[in-house]
């Protein structure tokens, strides 16, 4: 019988679906079964999934404007 | 900024013509990571003034050994792995803590956090503005200890495999992973604060 800190254990895996299918079944009975458990796995779910969402925010102008001039120095010393 | 000729063009065509020695297609790969490599460098330095230092050091040192990469893993994971071992030279001159190491063993044991169980709607983020959000989110990885964090930020916010972690951190795949489980449920339950069911609450009180 599967204990919460089992399930808790393979989480990452269970919600990365990297898992063989017997182990998956035996953490989705779990689920079914301990309310718990079942929260935890779906809020971990999406707190995943609200951070693989976010998109990088624009480079600063002035921070790109600086890494292109070095850019372009080391560029340019590369083919003296 | 000019409109590029090479938005269409793949990475490894790009790295391909940058070594026969025309420097513009290197510019376009520096426009389709500057924005991820920032981010991952804000992400672990914490701090703005390093970030900027990494992202230049980054695209420099990959330019300067564009040779040195064989193209058996993709040029964005190369880049990934310089930018993070920047980050953490920065790091570990800034702050003399133990606590950045990333060699430190950890306890893996049972002791994973959850002391917050609470639902969430369905698409809580929704609640918030793009800037509340940020906000919430960076915050939230911010107050993560840095072997967690960096952990987190290469494989659930630049969307790394496991094994390009590893590589990537120079850890074992057991250690990110166990790392990972941490980091996310640290993170789940710093982030049921905003994000929990609206009238949750009540039956606390009751």
């Amino acid at each position: 019988m599967l204990t919460c800190k089992d399930f808790l254990r393979e989480l990452s895996d269970f919600l990365d679906e990297n898992l063989d299918a017997e182990i998956r079944a035996n953490l989705e009975q779990h689920i079914t079964e301990c309310p718990n458990c079942w929260v935890i796995a779906d809020t971990t779910r999406k707190t995943i999934k609200i951070y693989k969402g976010m998109e990088p925010y624009p480079i600063p102008s002035d921070v790109e404007e600086r890494l292109m001039q070095a850019l372009e120095r080391k560029m340019a010393s590369k083919h003296q | 900024m000019l409109v590029s000729s090479q938005a269409g063009i793949d990475d490894a065509t790009l790295v391909a013509q940058t070594r026969e020695g025309d420097a513009r297609p290197f510019s376009e790969l520096v426009r389709r990571y500057e924005g991820k490599v920032f981010r991952l460098a804000q992400h672990v330095t914490q701090n703005r003034e390093d970030a900027e230092d990494v992202l230049q050091e980054t695209f420099l040192k990959a330019y300067e050994h564009l040779d040195q990469f064989r193209g058996d893993s993709k040029f964005y994971t190369w880049i990934v792995r310089i930018a993070v071992n920047q980050a953490l030279m920065k790091l570990r001159r800034r702050k003399s803590d133990k606590a950045v190491s990333l060699d430190e063993t950890i306890d893996t044991g049972e002791d994973n956090i959850v002391r917050e169980i609470a639902a969430w709607d369905e698409d809580p983020e929704q609640r918030f503005s793009r800037e509340e959000l940020g906000g919430i989110l960076d915050s939230a990885v911010q107050s993560l200890e840095p072997l967690y964090r960096s952990v987190f930020v290469l494989r659930d916010i630049e969307d790394l495999s496991t094994e390009e972690t590893a590589e990537a951190l120079d850890l074992s795949v057991p250690a990110v992973k166990s790392r990972l489980l941490r980091a996310r449920l640290q993170l789940r339950e710093k982030l049921t604060r905003y994000f929990k069911r609206k009238g949750d609450d009540l039956f606390a009180y009751l």
